[in-house]
């Protein structure tokens, strides 16, 4: 086991990326920390429901079935042989110098470390629609999670819209499920799905699955759709209202909506650990600027969706990178990483074409009406966004302060990066001009009480 | 599931798919006498039996969860007792006694 005098290297996240880093550092030796959110490992897409459910993996996973099962025996292994120091159902809310606060539920722990690894993931990259904070509009992550941990429908009659990979999934999983889909609606035109065919074949064969599922759906599913509002009565949804290709207004019927625009990497913690940022024009976000393996800062390592948005696959790979990098820099033995580099070449390639495939609605949420609620935390409306951008400046931060968007609850995971788009287009400037949201800690909410200690 | 066009209005908005075997939960919320399935999140089991989790402090609207991850904090609710739970993240279990609204006194 772990020498005494070995560096403590700590992990945030025990999703794909998290528990392939996991595996490596353990086979070198090291028993590193890892903190993770969830009840158990698995991370979001390859999440586990609760104790007492029986579905079997086929199920859940379905194609996917095979690597969630391999990923899950492989963090249980090394949980029961104590290989790993796990800490379920824990939050990292803060991190300065080299230590990390975090909420378990035992209470408030400290951790210090010698190396950081973040593998913290991401979640549904989210653009306003008119009537979209109203109880039963949900994220699509949402829908699914619903869906594989908890066995249920979160409405009678759905509609699913937005774009990217997750939409046609989650549609042909609850439609297998014995849900009533009502309608999938596809802002992205056939035009950009074509346009990111080539760099999507890095892939084929996924490439093809998807397809089938598309086929699958059939008339369920409209491209190049507009989203003009969700129709809602003080219960939640009526109806969504669109319009199709050719432009003809269509009212769908439902009572539950499931929206998303493929991901947003979750960086909240790698920010305050002191990463420097880019603007990704094909993600349409800022993420962290780290070298091929993943090496973030000095002793800071990032993988896996939180720092590029290649997918579960890609944050296995990420994974390995990440803890191997993490090894060099100890002047350990390191396994070779050639093939996971090309890899993840391929899985990049794939990535910006499913990017341009199915792309962020840049000029729909641009064109949103000014009574169209951007922050769902507090009810900012675009029109009060637009309104402090010309008397503030257009600067995310400043438009923070001064409209409150990106101040509430959710600290602006789900607004920031229509805030920036709207910012952009009332000033005329570059999105990436428009700044970044600065993180604060602590990331999440907390009691009051589970954070003072006694004197 | 109905075919109907328009869905019908019960008053949860959860519909169970799969494993409805599993063994019942009893909880109070807002007093009433609710029964939830073991496994359940404080999520599912409110939303089996009511549309919504709490009011928006900010808006004319009710608020029902909406990334299930932890992540968008919209369906945090209280305990009778005044404490307050993130229900996507937090299963439920026998006894719990919960509110949409903060017990009288709280502020």
């Amino acid at each position: 086991m772990t020498p005494p005098d070995a560096e403590k290297v700590v992990i945030v996240g025990a999703g794909p990326a998290g528990i392939r880093a996991a595996e490596l550092l353990v086979k070198a030796g090291i028993k590193p920390v890892v903190i993770d959110e969830g009840l158990k490992g698995g991370g979001q897409i390859y999440r586990r429901p609760p104790q007492g459910f029986t579905r079997p993996p086929k199920q859940l996973y379905g194609s996917e079935a095979s690597k969630a099962v391999a990923l899950h025996t492989a963090f249980d292994r090394m949980v029961a042989a104590g290989e790993i120091d796990y800490h379920p159902q824990s939050s990292v809310l803060a991190t300065a110098g080299n230590l990390l606060q975090a909420l378990t539920p035992a209470g408030r722990k400290d951790f210090t470390y010698d190396r950081l690894i973040l593998a913290t993931g991401a979640m549904d990259r989210l653009a306003p629609i008119p009537g979209w904070q109203a109880p039963g509009v949900y994220s699509l992550g949402a829908t699914q999670i619903a869906l594989k941990a908890q066995g249920v429908a979160l409405g009678e009659k759905i509609v699913l819209a937005g774009s990217g990979p997750l939409l046609t999934l989650v549609a042909t999983q609850l439609l297998k499920a014995g849900a009533d889909i009502a309608a999938v609606l596809d802002t992205s035109s056939l035009r950009d799905q074509m346009a990111g065919l080539p760099g999507m074949l890095a892939r084929p064969g996924l490439v093809l699955r998807g397809l089938l599922m598309r086929a699958k759906l059939g008339r369920l599913y409209h491209a190049g759709v507009k989203l003009d509002r969700v129709e809602n009565d003080e219960r939640g949804p009526l109806a969504m209202h669109w319009r199709d290709a050719r432009a003809r207004a269509q009212r769908t019927a439902c009572d539950m909506v499931g929206l998303g625009w493929h991901l947003r990497a979750e960086t909240q913690l790698a920010g305050l650990a002191g990463c420097t940022f880019d603007y990704d024009q094909s993600w349409s976000q800022w993420l962290p600027r780290t070298d091929r393996m993943g090496r973030a800062a000095e002793r800071l390592y990032l993988a896996g969706d939180g720092l590029r948005i290649l997918g579960a696959d890609g944050a296995e790979v990420a994974g390995r990178l990440a803890a191997t990098a993490c090894l060099a820099d100890m002047g350990l033995p390191i396994p070779d990483a050639t093939r996971d580099l090309r890899r993840l070449d391929r899985l990049e390639r794939f990535a910006r074409g499913m990017a341009r495939a199915f792309p962020w609605p840049r000029d729909a949420v641009r064109a949103v009406p000014n009574e169209t609620v951007v922050c769902r935390c507090e009810g900012v409306t675009a029109g009060q966004l637009r309104e402090s951008v010309s008397f503030g400046g257009a600067e995310a931060n400043r438009v923070k302060s001064l409209a409150r968007v990106g101040m509430g609850r959710c600290q602006g995971r789900f607004c920031q990066i229509a805030g920036a788009e709207l910012i952009a287009d009332k000033a005329g400037i570059e999105v990436c001009d428009a700044g970044r949201l600065r993180e604060q800690a602590p990331v999440r909410p907390l009691p009051i009480s589970s954070w003072v200690r006694d004197a | 599931m109905t075919a109907d066009l328009q869905p019908s209005r019960q008053a949860g908005r959860i519909v169970r798919l799969a494993e409805k075997g599993r063994p019942q939960v009893r909880f109070r919320l807002d007093g009433v006498d609710c029964q939830a399935l073991s496994g359940d999140t404080v999520l599912t089991a409110v939303l089996v039996s009511a549309p919504a989790v709490r009011q928006s402090e900010f808006g004319p609207e009710k608020r029902a969860g909406f990334c299930l991850m932890g992540a968008c904090q919209d369906c945090w609710l209280w305990s009778e007792d005044g404490g307050r739970l993130r229900a996507c993240s937090t299963l439920i279990a026998d006894g719990m006694q919960l509110r949409t609204a903060p017990p009288e006194g709280w502020q």
